[in-house]
């Protein structure tokens, strides 16, 4: 593929979100590794997991998963504590070591390392917010949004809003609250910037670890919003125990159970399978009050 | 994508501001008082310090000009970057003895050799890796580009294997007993644990004379400044927030498709640079170069000033390192013996008390520069409580 094209379909893919600076920017990144930028177009793409398998020191943690995810899904990933939910995104997103198949699309992730599977479009948050909080709201997304800047544009200062950060301050909403360290924001603003640092970091893939945690009811309304809007042109799975969440926003469901999958289907389908219900004890409502401690 | 808003009902949201200003982005304002702050700087160094002070006192200026040096890139590298390094002396001595070599080698004249090798080594004729040296061609760029090789070798090691915290400021500090044995134990090469001493000339000039002490003092105070505002653009570049990032959440960067090695390897880079050339400038001034002036003690007493001054504000390592190396002549002449005490005890309130350095009541005061913020983690810190979450997952 021609540098020309490339820069092309680039234009194509955000066309009123290029300001003239950044267009020149965003070129020098392109210039610097062409091949990766062929890859993140528009394109939509599903995530295949195949007989996964991850143990530390003996113990299995995921024992022959596998999941198709398909382009622009929204799949929920539940299962009780210990079940390897979190374990699955870690292999997926190369934290950790794990045999079998991940692809997502063309690109086989397992055996990269992390940064490179994150360059493919592959992009997650954690049950703890990890935003930089000596950091101002824009520093975050202007940093998440730079992964692909050249050293030339790296070593200069950054002058105003690059565009994609701008829209993502609109998406999330915390343009107001843009100037101020991320450390001052509240719980819920926190997760949503986690997931305004993966829009603008371009991921196609995003892989959220109980996004609505703590968070208030019209935070988890408006959580599920935004989800349903970046679903648009990316697939999205979700770790998640509020099963009130999961009925809303869950489009699909995969259910673990220590280390394999139990169930897979729609929110009722899986709801229906009495093999699910014998692992939440009875009732799968009852699973978000059950839930104790933090499952790592 | 702008379809949504998800912030709370209560909360309105309205488009960004047109002019929202990033906080750490100086407007035209501030970029004056910046060309103030060096203007002021620049006057103090170059017009009060050389009319104020005796040649002795000035000699002795310079010397700490040369440490407050080594602290900007420690400040760099330990302020911004978050890694430890004890072991700058490494750098200093590669800087310091690149020039004391060249110096040596034109004292003793085209052909001759530094009249210890005669002494120690009984060496005939000059060894194989002294002769480049003999060239300010290859002697004055080694000075800074020597130390930076090393540090890019040794971080490309280290980096890479995610040796961070303690355990990388232990690596630094062996780095620095390591070089201080090797050049004790090849006396007859690198003149012992005498070091390189009695270098009287500098590039065809009379060091034992006044006026050149004063023009090395000046070349070092201009040096100074010239690295300063290479530090604030660094710090102030996109590298310099990514630095910062990485600093406090290391895994989380690697999460966004940065390499947080290489991102880390450049700061500890430049601040080996910076500690090459402190050293090469150090051996005009000072007139010798010697294992006691590079090894451990010394490279702790480089990053005792950054923390005392503040680690991660751009002002805060040179006034620090300036303010304890002043403070060491002027007590250890009135109360000999005291100043290893005092220095413990200046060191421990620092760390227990005001873990980002005295400037971080200026900045408390003033809060401009959001990264220079007092540190909130503790000192060795470098953000690690959130990247050990997400880095063992026990199942």
């Amino acid at each position: 593929m021609s540098e020309r094209t490339e820069r092309r379909e680039g234009r194509e893919r955000m066309p009123s979100q290029h300001g003239m600076s950044e267009r020149t920017e965003r070129r020098e990144g392109r210039e610097r590794m062409p091949s990766q930028h062929g890859m993140s177009g528009e394109r939509l793409d599903g995530l295949s997991v195949r007989d996964l398998r991850v143990s530390f020191d003996g113990f299995t943690a995921v024992d022959g998963v596998s999941l198709e995810v398909p382009a622009g899904d929204i799949r929920f990933l539940i299962g009780p504590n210990g079940a390897g939910k979190t374990t699955v995104v870690d292999a997926v997103t190369g934290l950790v070591r794990a045999t079998g198949s991940v692809r997502f699309g063309e690109e086989e992730l397992l055996g990269r390392p992390v940064h490179r599977i994150s360059r493919l479009g592959i992009g997650r948050t954690f049950q703890t917010s990890t935003v930089f909080e000596e950091l101002s709201v824009l520093q975050n997304l202007d940093i998440a949004a730079g992964a692909r800047r050249s050293w030339a544009t790296l070593a200069r200062r950054r002058r105003g809003v690059p565009d994609e950060v701008a829209a993502a301050l609109e998406t999330i909403g915390l343009a107001e609250r843009a100037a101020d360290l991320a450390g001052t924001l509240a719980h819920g603003q926190k997760q949503w910037l986690e997931i305004g640092m993966l829009l603008v970091q371009d991921a196609r893939l995003l892989l959220l670890d109980e996004p609505v945690a703590g968070m208030s009811h019209e935070e988890r309304d408006a959580t599920g919003a935004l989800l349903e809007t970046v679903s648009r042109d990316r697939t999205v799975v979700v770790i998640e125990h509020d099963m009130d969440f999961l009925r809303r926003f869950a489009r699909s469901v995969t259910v673990l159970h220590a280390g394999r999958v139990l169930s897979e289907g729609t929110v009722a389908q899986v709801q229906a399978d009495p093999r699910v219900q014998e692992v939440y004890l009875g009732h799968p409502v009852d699973a978000g009050s059950a839930r104790t401690g933090l499952e790592a | 994508m702008t379809a949504v808003t998800p912030a709370p009902p209560s909360t309105v949201v309205r488009p960004a501001p047109a002019g929202a200003v990033p906080p750490n982005r100086p407007a035209g304002r501030s970029r004056l008082r910046t060309l103030a702050g060096f203007a002021f700087g620049a006057a103090l160094l170059f017009a009060v310090a050389p009319l104020v002070l005796s040649d002795f006192r000035l000699a002795l200026l310079a010397k700490y000009l040369c440490v407050a040096m080594v602290a900007v890139g420690i400040g760099i590298a330990w302020g911004r970057g978050g890694m430890l390094t004890l072991g700058q002396g490494v750098f200093f001595g590669l800087g310091g003895y690149a020039m004391a070599m060249h110096l040596k080698l034109a004292d003793a004249g085209p052909g001759g050799m530094p009249d210890f090798m005669q002494l120690y080594g009984q060496l005939d004729e000059l060894p194989l890796w002294w002769r480049p040296f003999a060239s300010p061609w290859f002697a004055l760029p080694a000075t800074v580009l020597l130390p930076m090789a090393v540090a890019f070798g040794l971080g490309s090691l280290v980096f890479r294997r995610r040796v961070r915290g303690a355990y990388f400021a232990i690596l630094s500090q062996a780095l620095a007993a390591a070089m201080v044995i090797l050049l004790i134990g090849q006396q007859g090469t690198t003149g012992g644990t005498n070091g390189l001493t009695d270098i009287t000339g500098f590039f065809g000039y009379d060091l034992d004379d006044p006026v050149n002490q004063r023009m090395v003092y000046f070349i070092i105070a201009g040096t100074l400044l010239a690295l300063l505002a290479l530090t604030r653009q660094l710090i102030h570049s996109r590298y310099g927030e990514l630095l910062v990032a990485v600093r406090d959440g290391e895994e989380r960067v690697r999460f966004l498709g940065y390499d947080p090695a290489s991102v880390k390897l450049v700061a500890y880079v430049v601040a080996a640079g910076m500690a090459g050339l402190a050293g090469a400038l150090f051996v005009p001034a000072v007139g010798i170069i010697s294992p006691a002036l590079i090894g451990i003690v010394p490279s702790i007493e480089f990053v005792i000033g950054v923390a005392v001054g503040g680690r991660a504000t751009l002002l805060g390592p040179v006034l620090g390192a300036v303010a304890v190396a002043w403070a060491r002549t002027a007590l250890s002449e009135r109360f000999p013996g005291t100043w290893t005490y005092l220095q413990g005890l200046l060191f421990v309130v620092v760390v227990a008390f005001l873990p980002g350095g005295l400037a971080s009541l200026w900045a408390l005061a003033r809060r401009r520069d959001v990264a220079a913020q007092p540190l909130r983690r503790g000192w060795l810190s470098l953000g690690r409580r959130r990247a050990e979450r997400t880095e063992v997952p026990a199942a």
